[in-house]
């Protein structure tokens, strides 16, 4: 981690409500398919690599830029880093990128990308992310993993 | 349309098989993984069982596995940044070399037809030719052309070339120059406009077969000086150009290719776990050639699949190795 902080002062959102639980989430008989929600609930409270907040009170993950298809199996997530030359980019990017990896079924292919026009080496982050052989190199080393896993663990309140 | 039957599920390994390797003499099976182990499979009619388990070569996952020419030999590359040598002589598969040299993860390891000569690459931008006496690899060029990651290393079937694909979006061909013993970069085939995950070579060596992640095959054809469509070379030696793009088919990433010496089938492993054959059309121009997708197994793994290779004595022999764990050997029917 670096010493200084490169975005000292980010700005902050409020954090949605938490989701309602109705009779028919409860209900085991009811086919109940994965929606935006729930993906943005699994990662919504990973914690920023050099903040004490989540992704979500920095807005770097928001509900509305999950895209979700049953059917297909595909889970699409868009994250917009605080600064446009955020050098943790690719760290949050793997962080969520785990994070679905760890807890979707594995029927799933996640991609993860930043939103368009949001950072300068935007392009280059991108491709990192989606090669999987680059990302399953960089879960074998110990130390980038802790680093993964302390955004992913879920802050005690 | 072909068929493509399921002849079996070989299950094995732990986690991601990244690579099938066949014996060249097609009599059993070699594989590996993130399990960090080599398992080599073997008939027992009328089934494919396990015959060894090789561990304790590698401290990380095992990329690559290559057959030596011969069939006596094994060599395993490793994102823990080295390649291991493994034989028999002892009457069973024991690992007596090391490679080292390589900055992190090896990608990629492939013999040369002779067996003198081997290749890896890394993620270190690097190529790597080693030369083999007596069971010593001496390293006899380190070749810096690529900008990124080297994906993977072929060697030409019959001459002592080798191509390699990077994520630099490129694959290169590399030759010895007699006069200083150098390596040196003799052609850069660009075209693709993503990482090029693999290349097969076809039986006589003049075309190569590349997939990307572009979601196309490339085919690329070698104009030798003086060719009959009037290709201009230069200083006597060879162009390459891209004479046909396979698009259009894949959804995801295609993470393998491999062009049958017998039957010159194209086949290719891709992200949306889908096996596809190519066949080339019997009335396609040799200068412009067009393929026709001859069959598309769905949903051939529960996940990507990483690798497919053609059986190199029995036609129509396929091994697949898959994210889910699993290898499968298929057979297709035209």
């Amino acid at each position: 981690m670096t010493e200084t902080l490169e975005n000292i002062n980010p700005k902050l959102y409020k954090k949605i409500n938490d989701r309602q639980v109705t009779a028919q989430d409860e209900d085991e008989d009811v086919e109940d398919e994965f929606d935006e929600r729930e993906i943005f609930d699994l990662i919504r409270n990973i914690n920023d690599p050099e903040h004490p907040l989540t992704l979500e009170e920095l807005n770097v993950v928001e509900q509305g830029l999950i895209e979700l298809d049953n059917k297909a199996n595909k889970v699409h997530v868009k994250f917009t880093p605080t600064i446009p030359h955020c050098s943790m980019a690719t760290l949050i990017g793997l962080s969520i990128r785990v994070q679905l990896l760890r807890v979707l079924p594995s029927r799933f292919k996640v991609s993860v990308e930043i939103t368009p026009g949001t950072h300068l080496s935007e392009a280059a982050v991108n491709k990192q992310l989606a090669d999987k052989e680059r990302v399953a190199a960089a879960l074998e080393n110990t130390h980038l993993l802790e680093v993964i896993n302390q955004c992913i663990g879920i802050k005690c309140q | 349309m072909g068929t493509l039957e399921l002849k079996q599920t070989l299950n094995g390994h732990r986690g991601r098989v990244w690579n099938v390797c066949w014996h060249p003499k097609g009599t059993c099976l070699a594989s590996c993984g993130e399990d960090k182990t080599i398992i080599i499979w073997g008939p027992q009619e009328p089934k494919w069982v396990i015959r060894t388990i090789l561990t304790e070569g590698h401290s990380r996952t095992i990329r690559e596995i290559a057959w030596s020419p011969c069939g006596n030999y094994i060599a395993s590359a490793s994102f823990d940044a080295t390649t291991a040598i493994w034989d028999k002589k002892s009457g069973q598969f024991e690992c007596n070399a090391t490679l080292e040299g390589h900055e992190n993860e090896v990608k990629s390891v492939s013999w040369s037809c002779s067996g003198q000569l081997l290749a890896t690459c890394s993620r270190d931008k690097s190529v790597w030719i080693w030369e083999v006496n007596d069971d010593e690899y001496e390293c006899a060029a380190v070749i810096n052309a690529h900008t990124q990651d080297v994906k993977k290393v072929r060697w030409h079937p019959n001459e002592e070339i080798v191509a390699s694909a990077s994520y630099d979006n490129t694959v290169k061909i590399f030759k010895e120059d007699a006069a200083d013993n150098d390596w040196s970069c003799i052609a850069t085939l660009s075209s693709h406009t993503s990482t090029v995950w693999s290349l097969a070579w076809d039986k006589a060596g003049n075309r190569i077969a590349t997939c990307s992640d572009d979601q196309t095959v490339k085919i690329w054809q070698e104009f030798k000086s003086g060719n009959e469509p009037g290709i201009v070379t230069v200083n006597n030696e060879s162009v390459w150009k891209c004479v046909c793009t396979i698009s259009g088919y894949h959804t995801r990433t295609i993470y393998d290719i491999d062009w049958c010496k017998t039957t010159g089938l194209l086949v290719t492993a891709c992200g949306d776990d889908i096996i596809r054959i190519f066949k080339e059309d019997s009335d396609s121009d040799p200068n412009q050639p067009t393929f026709t997708m001859v069959c598309s197994m769905d949903i051939a793994h529960m996940q990507d699949v990483n690798c497919v290779q053609w059986n190199p004595t029995v036609p129509g022999q396929l091994a697949s190795a898959s994210d889910d764990g699993l290898i499968k050997i298929w057979f297709y029917n035209e």
